[in-house]
């Protein structure tokens, strides 16, 4: 195997007094889906955080298929291929479905002001190709009848699939999934995971997956990695989590459960 | 997706020439003196507010950012141009008045927009009532610079003494000249914002973390948008030093700015045909109830409040005047024979134009 598409070296944050996440190592191969669960205010949307450059972190690195991703800007993260979905649902409401994804599109753009403003062939061409590329891309998810529908409009799972869809329209390798099945009923999240391996099986992409739907995470996820207090508690297989007595202490409880302070999860 | 009857080239074609019968018009009414000196000038103080406000509606309506500065730009633009059409002729220089017109007027563009870029850069790293603030009092610090600035009728820094108008500014601001820039503000304003650009600035708008998780540069585009509203406000103010022919510091003053703020909401935030037709009308209006004499400011607020209570949203949201769906609205079911078929446009550009426009359009609001 060559290099990981994302690999990540003792990465920690600090806030104030606070270690919100220490030492968090991971790699993702190609192809791969990994699960990242936690008790609530275990740091896991944090490192989602630290991945797509939204925190800076105070200790470690980490690589996107072998180049340094420390420092980047957001915006930079996303061009260099990692994109993300967010837990409490991030639309641009007042645009509509088709011009959310053309959004993501934008770096695939290369036509510049000018050509904007004298709408040159240029302009024309890739207006034409990008409306085909987010229409095709929609179809996955079965939204391109609702192309047109403002965004706040559209029930809710097709919300989380519009996200899903415009995280994908940036071109990234790695997909970073938060809770993509809250507030979902059983049809939804049955719909959900079928879209989720079809555009891994489409698209080739890894994907790592923050999910407090155990049965989704242990049907879907070829390994898993259990955060609490910031710290990885374990890491393996679905079978070995599920029986890991410390995974288990750490969602129900132990008798020395500790109160640290907690809480940077909105 | 409906099938547009018009290709969205043959739709800038009919614009165009939508634009050219207005122009006749004007020429008409100017001409023959139908048009009085003082009609003249209300439609030259309306194309001045239908550049402000479009421009302006760029950074408040389609980047969601209040600002309240942008008179300070309009008296950065003026005071510029009026000081560099001077210059030119107290040095010798000869040459054709509307060439010198607008040689001093884009030099004021260009020297708002610079300010606009040396003010974004700071002021943009804040959100809402904090932006708004920061551009109100960066307005003031205009107006308080140029009242004592020597060069512009002041008595220098130092003196701290209230200052003169800048006077004797050749009026050479033509109103079909004039016509013509706003024409080209707003063309290039909504070329902006279809494209790429603007709907990334919408993104902005609609959720700015999201927008930056979708790889767009967030700093960069809102620095261009307030650079390009700075711009266009520069050129107001340089057409209307040239139109007025003095300048007071207190143009640059936070009251007029709210005036253009009111224009922009009062249409409707977001849409440039609400820009327009609000700048037109909310010039017009106290015009009109001149009869009214001391009344006609109350009727012109109580205007203001009945439209806030009865259409929070402007006059038209945020809806966007687009010529295919019109003729799609009124022809559609008839399939009636599509009317710029005579146009230049050929079927692969009508293929190519449905496509972008469906890309381009926003969804009509309800």
């Amino acid at each position: 195997m060559s290099e990981p598409i994302l690999r990540a070296e003792h990465l920690g944050i600090t806030f104030g007094g606070l270690k919100a996440v220490s030492d968090f190592n991971m790699t993702i191969n190609a192809g791969e889906l990994v699960g990242l669960i936690g008790p609530n205010g275990a740091g896991k949307t944090t490192v989602f955080n630290l991945l797509t450059g939204v925190y800076q972190p105070t200790e470690g690195e980490f690589f996107l298929d072998g180049r340094r991703m420390n420092g980047k800007k957001t915006y930079q993260v996303v061009r260099a291929g990692i994109a993300r979905t967010f837990q409490n649902i991030r639309l641009f409401d007042k645009m509509t479905v088709e011009e959310n994804v053309l959004v993501a599109f934008d770096q695939s753009f290369t036509y510049r002001l000018g050509g904007a403003i004298f709408r040159t062939p240029k302009f024309w061409r890739q207006e034409r190709d990008m409306h085909a590329r987010a229409i095709d891309l929609l179809r996955i998810f079965g939204l391109e009848g609702l192309a047109n529908t403002e965004a706040a409009n559209l029930p809710y799972g097709a919300q989380r699939k519009l996200e899903i869809a415009r995280a994908l329209a940036t071109g990234m390798k790695l997909l970073l999934l938060d809770e993509p099945a809250a507030g979902m009923n059983p049809t939804e999240t049955e719909d959900l995971l079928h879209c989720i391996n079809v555009i891994r099986d489409r698209f080739g992409i890894a994907i790592l997956l923050i999910e407090h739907d155990m049965s989704l995470v242990m049907n879907v996820c070829q390994r898993i990695q259990v955060l609490d207090y910031g710290r990885t508690i374990a890491s393996g297989l679905p079978e070995e989590i599920a029986n890991d007595p410390q995974v288990i202490s750490a969602y129900l409880g132990a008798e020395d459960a500790g109160d640290t302070a907690e809480g940077e999860e909105s | 997706m409906k099938k547009s009857m018009l290709s969205i080239k043959q739709s800038y074609l009919v614009c165009a020439i939508g634009v050219a019968v207005l122009f006749g018009l004007l020429m008409a009414v100017c001409e023959t003196g139908a048009a009085s000196l003082y009609v003249k000038g209300i439609i030259m103080t309306c194309c001045i507010a239908v550049i402000m406000t479009t421009s302006l509606n760029l950074t408040i309506g389609v980047l969601g950012q209040l600002t309240l500065g942008c008179c300070g730009f309009e008296a950065i633009g003026a005071y510029s141009a009026a000081l560099l059409s001077k210059l030119l002729v107290a040095n010798g220089v000869q040459m054709d008045a509307t060439l010198r017109f607008l040689l001093v007027t884009f030099a004021g563009g260009v020297i708002a927009c610079v300010f606009g870029i040396l003010v974004g850069i700071p002021a943009l790293r804040l959100h809402g009532d904090y932006l708004a603030i920061i551009t109100l009092g960066f307005g003031e610090i205009i107006r308080v610079i140029i009242q004592n600035l020597k060069v512009a009728g002041g008595k220098g820094l130092s003196e701290g003494q209230q200052g003169q108008a800048l006077i004797g500014i050749d009026r050479l601001a033509n109103l079909y000249v004039v016509f013509w820039i706003t024409v080209v503000t707003v063309v290039l304003l909504f070329m902006f914002a279809r494209s790429r650009y603007g709907r990334a600035v919408k993104a902005i708008r609609d959720d700015e973390i999201a927008a930056g998780a979708s790889g767009i540069n967030i700093t960069h585009l809102k620095v261009m948008v307030f650079a390009i509203s700075a711009f266009f406000a520069g050129i107001a103010g340089g057409i209307f030093a040239q139109y007025i022919g003095a300048l007071t510091p207190s143009m640059a003053g936070w009251l007029q700015s709210i005036n253009y703020v009111i224009m922009v909401v009062f249409g409707g935030m977001g849409s440039l045909t609400g820009s327009i037709v609000a700048a037109v009308g909310l010039t017009i209006l106290p015009e009109l109830l001149r009869a009214f004499s001391e009344y006609r400011m109350l009727v012109y607020s109580v205007v203001l409040v009945l439209i806030m209570v009865f259409r929070p949203q402007g006059i038209f949201g945020n809806w966007e005047f687009s010529l295919p769906k019109l003729v799609n609205r009124l022809f559609y079911p008839s399939r009636v024979k599509d009317p710029g078929e005579s146009g230049a446009a050929t079927e692969s550009d009508a293929v190519v134009g449905r496509a972008a426009e469906s890309a381009d359009d926003k969804e009509t609001k309800a």
